[in-house]
């Protein structure tokens, strides 16, 4: 069909796509930070034994518009003494990653607004980002508790950063490509050709799914690593002193920032848009399959949330230092051996 | 190591330089004099010491080797005698021991030395004496309103105090 | 497990001192569970000093004890410590009626027993609960008030009270039971063993708890007894104080049940003293429902009640340690003096010593593991 429109409008055509992903990215983070507040919300009070919110229209349908309603009516303070610049920066900071990085994520096997061919370099150099908003929303609330926050958050997601690209580099290394679009391509057919599934490339390549997990809970300050917000020791951490929307961002970006984690896990080792059975694939089927996936693993993140408590800020860095990272250094080095060992053997023998 | 309560009494009696307290007989009035023995199911405690304001530090001490641990430092103002009493309760973490010991200083100069130093628990305890009675604990390093507002200057479980 | 830090006062190579901030964590902060306030001095997240200031919601208690009669303080007992109301009017009402020498029958004893156990497993589910939201695990909460409710039902049906209960009166109770408790108790006997154990499984269990609270917070048994720590700080220091076995009281001497002791000295002991505690009381619950004798509830007591002169203290084991009432008696129909020695006071104020060198996680970690009620301690 796209290829009617694309002959119908000529050369304004790319413009054209770019402004309709544009709008379909915004609509698909819009509507994903307003639900996925509530689909959490339900989903906490079904693991707690309560109804969670049913009161605002259609058993709780309309909870997100009350929510943001309410925080668009109050009043956006900015706290004397504060970094003005800064202080209103950060929110736009920690918006403006996860936007980009959706650009690129292919959600069917024709439906990605930018084909780049280092799609995956682009979407964890933005992600890195992240981390930059939250240190200056901690550093210009002129906040104890926020300044102890961002340098929690740096800490963390420095310590976290490096497993994760450890894994994935594991993972590039059986790919060989960075454009997401062709590494979705590569794990069509059975779901046992998903790189989860792939132990004859690397044995350990469901520890591998494992890391890279724990490692996304932490890069988006999820429980059980929620250092910077952390709400029973630092208040609320490096949102303390936002109010009104602007902590609506922050709280929006939460979800975004899951949802981008989510689809890169989707992409790297569930295959995408890729059924997982040979039947059911296709332009219709493939955004689909995609949203099953990308959805399951959101609701793993916050049912890992409502299980377990909050680990201590040490405890978090050791797991990172002692054991994340050696492990996934060895299923680098095991994946590389694993490649090169028939060349090797060809050689010598 | 559980100390038994003639040991107690015995050291008592030598702080105080009295002959040794004999076992309450039933029903009977507690023997006079400082060092009494009474009966737990009838007062609560085991064994009641009046001392002189000086030596509360001494009988803490004498606790403290013993093992007693701090139950609480408290204060009743004998407002028709012109006294006030300040009792320090003390518990035995395993013998089934209670001791209150005793002290009174005038009203009109309540004043007796801290125990902050040899049970650190009762810094806060005389903190609330201090707050509730007015009672100044020589040597406290910190007798500051605790439970009361920090501006404080009257003392509610004083018996003249007016609202 | 993170090495405890002096306290340094002097920067590296005996330079400027370190640079310290001081935090004020509260009075209204979501770890303080109430209105506690902590001046905390740190050096980045370790506290080199953690003072408590508390007082915010001082109602002084013991003045309104010399202004009414004996019966008419009564219900103030039940809210001082609201979430072990039971404990605390049974303390006073001790004190009083061993004053008066009023014997109490023994149906009456029995149903205190098994009033106050069942109001200890209560407050250690509302404990357990903050616990662990204080850890960042909200889900445990809605499962205790679950547990909790069950109980709090079962007191509204004797007493019409869900919180600050006043059942206790001088020489008996304000009601009998009725078959509904009884049934109702006998009932959550058999419904709570599953549900520790689940708890155990969940919770107890996790890798993330142990982490967080084993050699967490250590409170040595030397400094328990310094500060007058009792309850079950004491006994998570390796000493079976407890002042049920110590100074038996009630019909406590008739039950058969264990003191748990654990000799850790860290959060994780405090932990598990209290988780171990529950199933205790279950044990006492069921024991007294058992052998629950017949009879009146209520012993004779003088139309007005005047004490002998004198003073007299009662001790119970509340939930948070020892709490005990001395009164002074003049003769007349109102206390001359009464003095409420609550637990909170004495185990929070050893937490000045025992947090120094801590991170501020673990700190709270400890602060939640000393299980607080603040107005308990501001009285």
């Amino acid at each position: 069909m796209s290829a009617i429109v694309q002959n119908l409008l000529g050369p304004g055509w790319p413009w054209v796509r770019l402004l309709l992903y544009l709008a379909g990215i915004g609509a698909f983070v819009g509507a994903n930070a307003a639900y996925l507040v509530l689909a959490e919300r339900k989903i906490a009070g079904r693991i707690q034994r309560r109804p969670g919110p049913n009161e605002a229209g259609f058993g709780g349908w309309m909870q997100p518009f009350a929510d943001v309603g309410k925080l668009f009516a109050k009043q956006m303070m900015i706290p004397p003494g504060t970094d003005r610049l800064l202080y209103c920066l950060a929110p736009l900071m920690v918006m403006a990653p996860p936007l980009i990085c959706l650009t690129v994520i292919p959600y069917g096997e024709n439906l990605v607004a930018r084909n780049v061919d280092v799609g995956l370099l682009l979407v964890f150099s933005f992600g890195s980002i992240n981390v930059m908003a939250l240190m200056l929303a901690g550093w210009a609330s002129r906040n104890k508790f926020a300044i102890i926050s961002s340098a929690r958050v740096v800490s963390q997601n420095v310590a976290y950063e490096i497993p994760m690209l450890l894994v994935v580099i594991t993972l590039l290394m059986a790919t060989g490509t960075l454009n997401l679009n062709e590494i979705v391509g590569q794990q069509g057919g059975w779901f046992w050709n998903w790189n989860f599934f792939r132990v004859w490339v690397n044995p350990l390549m469901p520890v591998t799914f494992v890391i890279f997990f724990i490692c996304m809970l932490a890069e988006t300050n999820r429980a059980p690593f929620d250092m910077a917000e952390a709400e029973s020791e630092l208040v609320a951490g490096a949102f303390t002193e936002y109010g009104g929307m602007g902590f609506g961002v922050f709280f929006m970006a939460e979800y975004a920032n899951i949802v981008v984690g989510c689809s890169i896990a989707t992409v790297l080792f569930f295959g995408g848009w890729q059924s997982p059975f040979v039947v059911l694939s296709g332009p219709v089927f493939g955004p689909l399959w995609f949203m099953v996936k990308l959805y399951a693993l959101v609701f793993t993140v916050m049912w890992v949330r409502w299980t377990f408590p909050r680990t201590q800020f040490y405890n978090l860095l050791n797991l990172s230092w002692k054991i994340l990272i050696p492990i996934s250094l060895f299923t680098l080095l095991l994946t590389g051996a694993m490649m090169k060992l028939p060349l090797l053997l060809h050689h010598l023998f | 190591m559980s100390p038994t309560i003639d040991q107690i009494c015995g050291r008592f009696t030598e702080l105080l330089g009295q002959a040794a307290a004999a076992a309450p007989q039933d029903g009977a009035a507690p023997a006079a004099g400082p060092v009494r023995r009474t009966d737990h199911s009838q007062k609560g405690c085991d064994l009641d010491v009046i001392v002189s304001p000086l030596q509360v530090a001494a009988a803490a001490e004498i606790l403290d080797r013993e093992g007693f641990g701090l139950d609480a430092v408290t204060g009743v103002d004998w407002l028709a005698q012109g006294e006030m009493e300040v009792v320090y309760d003390y518990f035995h973490p395993v013998a089934p021991l209670r001791v209150t010991i005793r002290a009174r200083v005038p009203r009109a100069e309540p004043e007796l030395p801290t125990i902050s130093a040899v049970f650190p628990g009762a810094n806060w305890h005389e903190r609330e004496t201090h707050d509730f009675f007015g009672i100044r604990f020589l040597g406290h390093p910190n007798l500051t309103p605790l439970l009361l507002p920090e501006d404080a200057d009257y003392h509610p479980l004083r018996k003249d105090y007016k609202p | 497990m993170i090495a405890q830090k002096e306290a340094p006062p002097a920067g590296p190579s005996g330079g400027a001192p370190q640079e310290t901030f001081v935090l004020n964590l509260g009075p209204q902060h979501p770890a303080a569970h109430g209105v506690l306030r902590i001046l905390m001095t740190m050096d980045g997240e370790w506290i080199t000093r953690a003072e408590p200031v508390i007082g915010y919601i001082h109602r002084m208690h013991e003045k309104m004890g010399e202004n009414r009669t004996w019966a008419k303080f009564l219900p103030n007992t039940s809210r001082i410590d609201y979430l072990s109301a039971m404990h605390y009017t049974h303390a006073f009402v001790g004190a009083v009626e061993r004053a008066a020498k009023i014997e109490v029958p023994a149906r009456a004893e029995y149903i205190r027993v098994i009033t106050s156990e069942l109001n200890r497993i209560a407050s250690h589910m509302v404990w357990w609960g903050a616990l662990l939201s204080d850890l960042g695990g909200l889900t445990p909460f809605l499962y205790a008030f679950d547990d909790r409710e069950l109980i709090l039902d079962l007191f509204e049906g004797i007493c019409g009270a869900r919180l600050t209960y006043c059942y206790y009166r001088f020489g008996g109770l304000c009601n009998d039971v009725d078959d509904d408790f009884l049934k109702g108790a006998r009932a959550f006997v058999k419904h709570m063993p599953p549900r520790l154990k689940m708890y155990r499984d969940l919770v107890t269990d996790n890798i993330i708890l142990r982490k967080r609270l084993t050699g967490i917070g250590p409170i040595s048994a030397d400094m328990c007894r310094r500060y007058g720590a009792t309850g079950p700080v004491i006994r998570g220091a390796g000493v079976a104080y407890d002042v049920r076995k110590v100074e038996p009281y009630s019909a406590y001497p008739q039950f058969d049940f264990k003191i748990p002791v654990y000799p850790e000295c860290d959060s994780m002991a405090r932990y598990l003293v209290r988780m171990d505690e529950m199933e205790q009381s279950l044990r006492i619950v069921e024991q007294a429902l058992d052998s629950l004798p017949a009879g009146p509830v209520m012993g004779k007591v003088p139309r007005v009640l005047k004490l002998p002169p004198g003073d007299y203290s009662y001790a119970v084991e509340a939930a948070r340690g020892r709490f005990m009432v001395r009164i002074v008696s003049d003769g007349k129909d109102i206390p001359y003096r009464v003095r409420l020695r609550t637990p909170s006071f004495s185990n929070l104020s050893l937490f000045e010593e025992a947090s120094r060198g801590m991170i501020l996680p673990d700190a709270l970690a400890m602060l939640g593991s000393l299980d607080l009620v603040i107005p308990d301690i501001d009285r």
